[in-house]
């Protein structure tokens, strides 16, 4: 039984059935990819997990719990945390403050009305934020804007907020799409230390193959919106249905 | 200081100078000199010079922090108003009865007007809220006159149960006995400078409010206000409700209009349904604005800058300008009079527009930002003076 069930899920997109049949086991402490060509259906799923949709059929269970009907912020909660595709960071503040905000939603829950409360007799959070950013190698930016940084560090100050929450899911939306190769590569060094040394489970949607062999652990493969094969990644490195799916019909 | 950073403790304090040496500081032309028409130290004024400020500074909290444009607001003033006028005439006239009265009651319509105004953001949200303060202003104005009173304004009658009313009591607001519309004289030289009770009574307030406003704005919760503005869906993913938290921040505000509201009927005790009307909600957001948005000081600046000339500007008329300008050849007297007419007087609106374009476009972070810029222009240049200085004596 893995940590995130997904039993028969279909969505569907008026006359588009984005999702259709989709069983997904994501087993505790691996690094699960799920990889196809666009239009595969990955995002939609992904957006399943989250609360951003709702499927049409089937179940989600994270943990043992149905996700379904819950808002994200719930979700969150519950232990999920999302990386997008462009980072979602909060721009207008100082990357302290970006890491702070993920501290109070781990310790305070979804909603606390500490208005008048001053920040320095957060001790706690304080520390935990600045451990935080320390483990992110961003230390020195601590009273930067958040905008003001390059694409790279944005993407690892979100990653850095995800962990801040403890999650026990990780869900990454094309975590390296657009970035220069040596940020790819950093990023590849930065999830394969996480998942290395923190009790997580990471689940990846990936385009770039560079990345999704040098992480997973397990691959599933979603063509016209619907898994075409689940395996280690050995075994789909070779696998003609795998090829076909992705260059067309073989030759 | 009192749980306040240096920075923000400085705010503090030229705030307090300012607040309680007003009397002083706005009437620096003595009394019989030309210039004593631009002297802002009446008691008048001055109280609204608080009570707006007050009203501006809890606006600046939903608006300055978490993005939410209420064109809403009045529809709170007018509630406080209408709340204090009523402790008036069930109670007796101590302002005690009536301004927590209308703290709560603005909080009570803040939470039912934001619940279902904040189900949207951006432009459904301001038009949501703006909906709500005509369908009050209008309830106030009509239907619900025995309540308000209608259009005659709500005020009180001799025939008023005022069960607390005692023999020697003050006919006229008062706290404990301090009546707020008398004041004491000073005359120095050709100066005379008027101390109101009711504006200290104002002032001490502001005082207060402001210094609650710093508190939260340097609060966790302010820090996850700013974060709505910034990010909504990072907020959704970080496991946080942005919901609650835009609901406290709308109904702190709403609470900030409704003591504004309830320290106008405080220093005059009417409440009227103008007060609600789309007009002052729309006064409220200029004076963010143009003060500066989501800066501590900003909305008091724009406050009393936006009432200052709406009282001096429409104070001058043409003889006045004739007097001014008489030192010109008559034809040429006559066109600048003309060419100025428009702005002044009941025009002034036309005054506020241009200078609040001028504002907007050049200066977007408002009056604070146009101070910003003036230290920096007198840093930078100290800066140079003590680097020339310094290599002086080298050569």
């Amino acid at each position: 039984m893995g940590i995130l069930e997904v039993k028969d899920v279909g969505k569907r997109f008026g006359g588009l059935q984005a999702l259709s049949d989709v069983n997904l086991s994501v087993k505790e402490n691996t690094v699960h990819a799920i990889i196809g060509p666009n239009g595969a259906g990955k995002s939609t799923l992904l957006n399943c997990l989250v609360g951003k949709l709702i499927p049409d059929t089937g179940s989600v269970m994270f943990d043992g719990q149905s996700v379904l009907g819950r808002k994200p912020y719930e979700i969150n909660q519950m232990g999920i945390s999302r990386v997008f595709q462009t980072p979602e960071i909060f721009a207008d503040l100082s990357v302290m403050e970006n890491m702070m905000i993920p501290c109070f939603a781990k310790r305070d829950g979804s909603f606390r009305m500490h208005a008048i409360e001053n920040m320095h007799n957060e001790k706690d959070i304080v520390e935990k934020a600045e451990a935080m950013l320390e483990d992110m190698n961003m230390a020195d930016k601590k009273e930067m804007h958040a905008a003001s940084m390059s694409r790279g560090d944005k993407r690892r100050l979100e990653i850095g907020m995800c962990l801040a929450q403890e999650p026990r899911l990780l869900l990454l939306d094309e975590p390296t799409a657009g970035m220069a190769r040596a940020d790819t590569n950093n990023t590849i060094d930065l999830l394969k230390q996480i998942a290395d040394e923190r009790d997580i489970t990471i689940a990846i949607i990936e385009h770039d193959m560079h990345v999704v062999f040098s992480l997973a652990n397990r691959i599933t493969v979603l063509a016209q919106g619907t898994p075409l094969v689940e395996d280690d990644p050995e075994n789909i490195r070779g696998n003609p249905k795998v090829r076909e799916a992705y260059l067309g019909e073989t030759a | 200081m009192l749980g306040m950073n240096k920075k923000d403790t400085a705010l503090m304090i030229v705030v307090a100078i300012l607040a309680l040496g007003a009397p002083i500081l706005l009437n620096p032309f003595p009394t019989e000199s030309a210039m004593a028409q631009f002297n802002a130290g009446y008691p008048d004024l001055m109280q609204r010079f608080a009570i707006f400020g007050i009203f501006a500074i809890g606006f600046n909290i939903l608006f300055g922090l978490t993005g939410y444009l209420s064109f809403g607001h009045a529809a709170f003033l007018g509630v406080g108003s209408y709340s204090v006028v009523w402790m008036y005439k069930l109670l007796d006239y101590n302002v005690i009865w009536g301004l927590p009265l209308a703290i709560a009651t603005a909080g009570i319509f803040a939470l039912l007007i934001g619940f279902i105004s904040l189900r949207r953001s951006g432009i459904y949200f301001s038009i949501l809220t703006l909906a709500f303060a005509q369908m009050s202003f209008n309830l106030a104005y009509s239907v619900l006159t025995p309540i308000t009173n209608g259009e005659t304004g709500l005020q009180v009658y001799t025939e008023d149960p005022q069960v607390l009313l005692g023999a020697n009591e003050a006919n006229a607001p008062h706290l404990f006995g301090l009546v707020m519309n008398q004041s004491s004289k000073l005359s120095m030289g050709g100066w005379e400078f008027t101390f109101n009770n009711g504006y200290y009574f104002c002032a001490v307030i502001l005082m207060l409010m402001f210094y609650l406003a710093i508190r939260i704005f340097r609060s966790p919760f302010g820090m996850m206000l700013r974060a709505i503005k910034s990010n909504n869906t990072r907020m959704a993913y970080t496991g946080l409700n942005p919901r609650p938290y835009a609901l406290a921040a709308f109904v702190i505000s709403g609470m900030y209009a409704g003591l504004a509201g309830g320290l106008m009927a405080a220093m005059d005790p009417l409440a009227g349904a103008e007060r609600m009307q789309w007009t002052a909600s729309g006064e409220v957001v200029l004076m963010t604005i143009l003060g500066g948005t989501g800066t501590l000081i900003g909305p008091v600046l724009g406050a009393g800058f936006i009432k200052y000339f709406e009282n001096i500007f429409s104070k001058i008329n043409d003889n006045i300008l004739h007097g001014w300008f008489s030192f010109l050849p008559d034809g040429l007297e006559d066109f600048v009079v003309f060419i100025i007419h428009p702005f002044i007087g009941k025009g002034w609106h036309l005054t506020l527009g241009i200078l609040f374009m001028l504002v907007v476009i050049f200066l977007p972070g408002g009056l604070v930002e146009g101070g910003q810029r003036i230290k920096k222009l007198i840093t930078s240049k100290k800066d140079d003076d003590s680097n020339t200085a310094k290599t002086e004596p080298a050569e």
